[in-house]
């Protein structure tokens, strides 16, 4: 029994962590009023990048860092088609998560000699406690990858920057009334360009973890929904680091119950099994949640001197 | 001449044109810079789509499902909606057509609508959990689609390996009975009289013979039309658009929103649900396989109801290029080893032009404002 609960912290927590940077992303892009649809494609390019990187360098954390470089990249894409072209934000984000996995896939291949795979990296993300300490007792399956850490890290910085400084007051603001920071001399634009940008570094970090800490290697299929399930999580959440960080571990709780119940007595289809994460939370979103809105100016690109 | 060069240069359809073009400009310079020749490459792509009427008729066949989930997403925006939940409600049309196609064996006349309506019927409901969840408890339309998207995948899973309809030592189910089948001459071109008379006709040989030939498509333009009609032309149309453009303003006229969001979702599930039960009717294998992931159906038609502008008509002509560039992609990466994922690359960016070259009508709007202030100096 107490290792079932381990285990189930466990997975919680590793499945959790790539999709809390993703959706703490996306929180920040659409706190400042630029809607960031395309994590998915950040979070399939980071993964690339990481294992890439992490590969030929045989440095995890130097592919962690190009992980979080190239979503921010592509996040630059989308920060120039939504703000200067005032493009519509769904349209530009959903190409982004075209290009994303393609580029990563073929990039896969140009790297790896026509492999959909890359090789696996020699040394993955460390965990926070040695393994060979844990080894025998019934804590072994009980070990936490760094990017868990990291990850709530990331949430406590971004709640406390968001609601306790000038500059996440700002930032609340350019997404509920960009007018109104625009006449005290604060630049919309500058502040939606270092929004969107950190948001895609989250989320190529969050690709960058999948690939360098829980999997050690790319796959087409390693960021398989994560980002849209981070989308998912943003909206949950209410547009909170908080929310969105609980909706998070909902997720990853569930996908542990997966693994307990699939590795229990009961006779389940496996598919039936795999359908309860996504069935817990409409049913929590139907009991709990309820009407959710976004960050008013959230989607609608703006232009200097318009009312 | 130069007021009607910018004026043609504003319409919708030379935006999109120009997004095509640098679409490709863009994926010939990924393909130059990672080594593969792109004139050569550029060549392949045209000449695997009209190189033989083979390969017309499959392009066309294969953009039904495309145009259809293309139109559904269209439709869904039209009214404000979001409808990111068109692939689950492909995959779950596809999982009902292939379970009413297994277990009913009536006459064509009977059994074909049947199967395509159960299928439509089913994508309808999961675009009605939507929309009711949308208006009843305000549960963002995202949200939902994104987990049933999901679920009709496990439930694709769970029906494809149940004992019941599970084909022993393959991924998939049985195929469903061939009197589903909305294949057209099927008997008769196997026959040996069939065989006999297509092989002194090369063109009619490779058109009927070769491919999974039917008549979908043609179905497929006149919904589109009754869609285009549906939206502009009648008071329901009119009422969803209000509804899009402004809730509140269509709330003081009257019209009930929370209604109309879940009519939008359910057609926009019966016309993705359509799209599935196509793709199980008239194309083979006939019948569903276990997925790892989305086949992107539904995620397709995000792209081409984007790059058409969400015009009913235009989804015809972009779902035509979707699947046309799909098509190419895979004998790209057959003829000269390149990834077949240039052609995902080439249809993001093209996205990514139709979302930024909006600013292209902006900006000659300034410019003819800048001159006319000139000339009234």
């Amino acid at each position: 029994m107490l290792s079932n609960i381990l285990i189930a912290i466990s997975i919680t927590l590793m499945y959790s962590a790539p999709l809390t940077l993703a959706a703490i992303g996306g929180v920040i892009s659409e706190k400042c009023g630029v809607v960031n649809i395309g994590i998915e494609g950040m979070m399939s390019i980071g993964a690339l990048a990481g294992a890439t990187v992490g590969y030929f360098t045989g440095n995890a954390w130097l592919g962690l860092l190009c992980a979080g470089i190239s979503g921010g990249l592509l996040a630059l894409l989308h920060a120039i088609a939504s703000i200067n072209f005032r493009a519509d934000q769904t349209v530009s984000g959903l190409a982004i998560n075209l290009i994303g996995p393609g580029l990563a896939i073929f990039l896969s291949k140009y790297f790896f000699d026509g492999a959909a795979l890359s090789l696996p990296v020699p040394s993955k993300l460390p965990k926070i406690i040695n393994t060979k300490l844990l080894q025998d007792t019934k804590f072994a399956n009980f070990n936490i990858d760094i990017s868990v850490i990291l990850a709530l890290i990331i949430v406590l910085l971004t709640w406390f920057i968001m609601y306790k400084t000038k500059w996440g007051l700002r930032v609340r603001a350019t997404g509920e009334h960009p007018a109104a920071v625009d006449t005290l001399g604060v630049s919309v634009y500058k502040i939606r360009y270092f929004c969107v940008i950190i948001s895609g570094i989250l989320a190529g970090l969050g690709g960058g973890t999948v690939t360098l800490a829980i999997i050690s290697q790319f796959t087409p299929t390693a960021i398989s929904g994560q980002g849209f399930i981070a989308l998912a999580a943003v909206i949950f959440g209410k547009w909170r680091p908080f929310g969105a960080y609980f909706a998070c571990l909902l997720f990853g709780f569930s996908q542990a119950l997966v693994v307990i119940l699939g590795g229990g007595e009961i006779n389940i289809s496996s598919s039936i099994l795999a359908m309860i994460p996504y069935v817990l939370t409409i049913i929590v979103l139907i009991l709990f949640v309820g009407r959710s809105s976004a960050p008013k100016a959230s989607g609608i690109p703006y232009e200097k001197g318009s009312r | 001449m130069k007021h009607r060069i910018i004026k043609f240069l504003k319409t919708p359809f030379a935006c999109t044109f120009m997004a095509v073009f640098f679409g490709f400009m863009v994926a010939c310079g990924i393909l130059l810079v990672t080594g593969y020749s792109a004139s050569y490459s550029m060549a392949i792509i045209f000449n695997s789509i009209f190189a033989r009427p083979k390969f017309i008729i499959n392009v066309i066949l294969k953009s039904v499902p495309v145009i259809l989930t293309g139109l559904s997403v269209a439709f869904a925006f039209k009214s404000g909606l979001f409808n990111i939940g068109a692939e689950g409600q492909y995959i779950i049309s596809t999982v009902v057509s292939v379970i009413t196609g297994i277990i009913f064996d009536f006459h064509p006349v009977i059994q074909i609508p049947l199967v395509i309506i159960s299928g439509m019927l089913a994508g309808a409901l999961l675009g009605s959990i939507v929309g009711y969840l949308k208006s009843k408890f305000g549960i963002h339309e995202v949200l939902t689609s994104i987990m049933l998207n999901w679920i009709a995948l496990y439930t694709c899973n769970y029906v494809s390996m149940c004992e019941r309809f599970h084909k022993p030592d393959s991924d998939g189910t049985y195929m469903i009975n061939p009197s589903g089948y909305t294949l057209v001459l099927n008997n008769w071109k196997f026959s040996e009289s069939g065989r006999e008379f297509l092989k002194h006709n090369f063109i009619l040989n490779d058109i009927i013979l070769k491919t999974d030939f039917n008549l979908n498509f043609i179905f497929c333009v006149i919904i589109c039309v009754l869609v285009w009609f549906l939206i502009y032309k009648t008071k329901k149309g009119y009422e969803l658009r209000v509804s899009g453009l402004n809730p509140d303003a269509a709330r003081n006229a009257g019209i009930n929103v929370e209604r109309n969001i879940i009519f939008t979702m359910v057609i926009s599930g019966l016309l993705s649900g359509l799209a599935g039960a196509f793709t199980v009717t008239g194309t083979s294998s006939h019948n569903i396989q276990t997925l790892s992931m989305f086949e992107n159906y539904g995620f397709n038609g995000l792209s081409v109801a984007l790059i058409s502008g969400s015009s009913p008509i235009g989804c015809i002509f972009a779902g035509l290029l979707f699947s046309g560039l799909l098509y190419a992609g895979q004998s790209l990466q057959y003829k000269i080893g390149a990834p077949s994922e240039i052609i995902n690359i080439l249809i993001g960016v093209i996205v990514f032009f139709v979302a930024i070259i909006r600013i292209v009508p902006i900006l000659l709007n300034k410019y003819l404002e800048r001159e006319e202030n000139l000339n009234v100096k």
